[in-house]
């Protein structure tokens, strides 16, 4: 063995092709039958794809760099389950370009938060977190609320999510800075189509309490709402096995 | 003066390189008008334009002796060496900087670009690749000439890899800045910047290969297997985990081709792997260069090298999944991540163990001198940290480490008592020869850099240590009744001693760093000895030669 590696390194070119085999060996093993493997990824019939303006609000979150300090990803334990909710299941980050499951808790995971509080709550935590919760690390997100969100090229941008496969319509990305408009204008003439592209369960409010373009603040809170609420699979299966 | 050394035709194809990156920078601008991908343009340009004006500015200068042949071309070692200290000083302090926030987080002026989810990866990009990289490739460019006793094949290619890795640095820590990030943990440049460090790589490792070609050893010594595999292995990692769809050729913004459960284990896939291959191999190769030549003793083993080169490189790229664990992923993964990071420990304690036995019979300057010190110290800290790395990669020990602070202490274990130390060390061994002295300016000064470094570890390491511990046992207490005892805001308050700690600790390796600079930066106004660097009194072939062990 030592005797053939002698004549190995003797031959950069031999040598090279001996490194790229003898390292792709283990990414190809556990990640290629990851796409193959239909198991992997749950089905969930019932799965509802992001708004535009959720879509805006999650690209927020990665602008602001949440991940750091929040996982969406709860974990098989029991602590982890009794602290936030049915454990994460792979299909419920099946659209997830990239996925946003973090890998450090400075703050709570995040991946059920949709719903757990108010969204004036959820406001004022983002605009001065330590007003609301006194001993937080959590950054101050005050401009948010005073950025206007940029929704001209939020087709283009779900036309790019549809490239990489999530299966956005024609009309939805014709119509998405409207959508992403009245998403946060319960009142004006854009609401309807909103719910109607993205399903019922779609939350159509005033994110911050007003109404008119909306504000990179209620994008963002747009989609910490709808975190762990676009499929009920997790909790439907897991009420089932507790049976 | 750098530009006095590239004869007539290499200050002509520099001029050009430079004028079409100057050109790319342009397109991008006009591309990228309505976007943040225009700042970014603009600054593409002015980095073009700075180096056309170096170079035009000793375009006139004499041309080079013929002379320069038959010695190595060391310029790209000398400018990648303060690179990486400018990087080192900038990127630790902002590491500082986000550590102070955990502990006060207001000091953010109600700005965007000062929030701790904005600078940290300025932090981490700047500390690998910044100082990490730049120090990766100063040092190859020194250790091949030397062990393949040729000079390098050009002198416009080292120049195109050293500063085009820093425009990419440069892309990079300011994009984050301004809000642009792909979000992939370590691998958060935008898909322009990732196209751009391809390009640089294809001809680092041109570079390479092209430098090996005209070796006048038969053998490839063990650094340049190291060097080679990190560049090989980092240009595969890098482009799977960055395949991604831009919004168009006008936005910064792309979305990754990969989602769910299948990114999450690319990413970390990639993750590990640019531990493996970038943090590990790299700085092993310099370490396998280094410190034999330092110790004056020949590398222990020739059979360990092979046996834990070979077992690196095949077990670490298994690993990555064990940073999912109880996650979503497949249990299967699961299980071959935790199985291979175990078993890493064979080919891992082999090279800890080579290392220090190659230091048998030179413990006396171990203890005389620091910069040999510092790179034992490096190794007994890798040995540390790799075992640790694989007690963490058991699923229930993870299941209490992961997500906590333990993680970070692990992994600034690694980052700064191996990796920093060695490259410190490796620097302080070939500056004053680089600059042509006979030794660094102050060796006092190594002395104190050493003991900063070393207490800076110490205290950041146990820190968080503590507060990883406490803070995942804290998550999983349950009260006599059976419901969870903390809240997260209790744990939140219990860290707050150890983020002072952990601030404190940092600080004092930043200061360390800070002396290192002044040292080196002293050593290179000194007075210079004499030319040296000519094949004839190359000292490299001093280098431990391989069959010494046989
Ligand atoms: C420096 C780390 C840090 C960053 C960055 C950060 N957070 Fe937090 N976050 C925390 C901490 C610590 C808490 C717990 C204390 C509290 O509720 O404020 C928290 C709490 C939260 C909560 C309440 C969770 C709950 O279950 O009570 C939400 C929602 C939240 N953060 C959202 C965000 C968003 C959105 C961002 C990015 C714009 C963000 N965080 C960035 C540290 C951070």
């Amino acid at each position: 063995m030592f005797g053939f590696h002698y004549r190995l390194e003797r031959h950069a070119l031999r040598f090279v092709i001996a490194v790229i085999l003898v390292a792709g060996i283990g990414g190809f093993v556990e990640i290629a039958p990851l796409f193959t493997i239909s198991e992997t990824v749950e089905a969930a019939p019932d799965m509802r794809l992001y708004t535009p303006l959720e879509v805006a609000g999650r690209n927020i979150y990665m602008r602001e760099g949440c991940y750091a300090c929040h996982s969406q990803m709860i974990r098989t334990l029991r602590d982890d389950v009794e602290r936030y909710g049915p454990y994460s299941l792979a299909v419920e980050s099946k659209y997830d370009h990239p996925m946003l499951w973090g890998s450090k808790r400075t703050g709570p995971d995040l991946a059920r938060i949709g719903g757990k509080y108010s969204d004036e709550w959820q406001v004022a935590h983002l605009q001065d977190p330590r007003a609301v919760v006194p001993e937080s690390k959590m950054p101050s997100y005050a401009f948010l609320g005073r950025t206007p969100l940029k929704t001209s090229d939020l087709g283009l941008h779900l036309k790019a999510l549809r490239k990489v496969g999530v299966p956005y319509t024609g009309e939805m990305v014709a119509n998405a800075p409207a959508d992403a408009y009245g998403q946060a204008a319960p009142d004006s003439p854009y609401a309807a189509g909103v719910a109607q592209r993205y399903g019922e369960a779609t939350q159509v409010r005033a994110f911050m309490g007003r109404q008119g373009d909306p504000t990179e603040m209620d994008a963002l809170v747009a989609y910490l709402q709808v975190l762990g609420r676009l499929t009920d699979v997790a909790k439907a299966q897991q009420a089932q096995a507790a049976e | 003066m750098y530009v006095a050394q590239l004869t007539l035709p290499e200050r002509r194809a520099a001029l050009a390189l430079a004028c079409l990156v100057a050109g790319l920078g342009l397109t991008m601008a006009v591309l990228g008008r309505d976007d943040l991908l225009g700042t970014h343009g603009a600054l593409v340009i002015a980095c073009g334009v700075v180096v056309a004006i170096v170079v035009m500015r000793g375009f006139y200068a004499p041309s080079p002796s013929p002379e320069r042949l038959s010695s190595y071309y060391d310029d790209p070692t000398r400018a990648g060496i303060v690179f990486a200290m400018i990087w080192a000083i900038v990127a630790m302090a902002v590491g500082d900087w986000v550590a102070w926030l955990l502990v006060s987080p207001d000091l953010t002026f109600d700005a965007a670009w000062s929030s701790f989810g904005r600078l940290r990866p300025v932090h981490t990009s700047g500390v690998i690749f910044g100082f990490g990289g730049n120090a990766l490739i100063a040092t190859s460019f020194y250790v091949v000439q030397r062990t393949s006793r040729a000079r390098l094949p050009d002198q416009v290619s080292p120049w195109f890899v050293l500063l085009g890795f820093n425009l990419f640095c440069i892309l990079a820590a300011s994009g984050y800045l301004m809000g642009i990030t792909q979000s992939k943990e370590y691998a958060e440049p935008e898909w322009y910047a990732d196209i751009w460090l391809v390009i640089v790589w294809v001809a680092y490792f041109g570079l390479y290969l092209r430098t090996l070609a005209r070796r006048k050893e038969p053998h490839i010594y063990v650094s340049n297997w190291y060097y080679l595999a990190f560049i090989l292995v980092v240009a595969v990692l890098h482009i799977v985990n960055n395949l991604a769809v831009p919004v168009s050729l006008g936005h910064a913004k792309s979305y990754s081709a990969f989602a769910g459960v299948q990114d999450a284990m690319t990413e970390w896939w990639y993750g590990h792997n640019a531990v493996a291959f970038f943090l590990t191999s790299g700085f092993l190769g310099m370490m396998y260069y280094f410190m034999p030549k330092r110790a004056g003793r020949p590398i222990f083993s020739y059979r360990l090298s092979i046996i834990s080169f070979w077992g690196i490189t095949f077990m670490y790229m298994w690993a990555g999944s064990h940073h999912l664990h109880y996650t979503a992923l497949p249990q299967w993964v699961q299980t071959l991540g935790m199985t291979f990071s175990l078993m890493l420990l064979v080919p891992s304690w082999a090279s800890a163990t080579n290392a220090l036995l190659t230091l048998n019979g030179a413990w006396h300057k171990v203890r005389d001198d620091a910069t040999l010190r510092f790179m034992m110290t490096a190794a007994v800290f890798y040995g540390l940290t790799t075992f640790e790395g694989s007690f963490m990669a058991i699923r229930p020990v993870n299941s209490l480490s992961h997500y906590t602070d333990w993680t970070i202490g692990h992994v600034h274990a690694g980052a700064l008592g191996w990796v920093a130390l060695i490259t410190f060390g490796s620097l302080y061994s070939i500056v004053p020869s680089l600059w042509g002295k006979r030794a660094m300016y102050s060796p006092r000064l190594v002395e104190v850099h050493y003991w900063l470094a070393i207490a800076g570890t110490l205290v950041y390491v146990i820190s968080m240590w503590n507060s990883g511990i406490v803070q995942g046992l804290m998550w999983r207490t349950y009260n006599d009744s059976g419901t969870l005892a903390y809240s997260f805001v209790d744990s939140l308050v219990a860290m707050h001693p150890y983020y002072v700690m952990r601030a404190v600790g940092g600080l004092l390796f930043l200061i360390g760093t800070v002396v290192g600079a002044y040292n080196i930066w002293r050593t290179m106004r000194t007075p210079a000895l004499a030319e040296i660097g000519d094949f004839a009194e190359a000292p490299a072939r001093a280098a431990p030669t391989l069959a010494a062990a046989e």
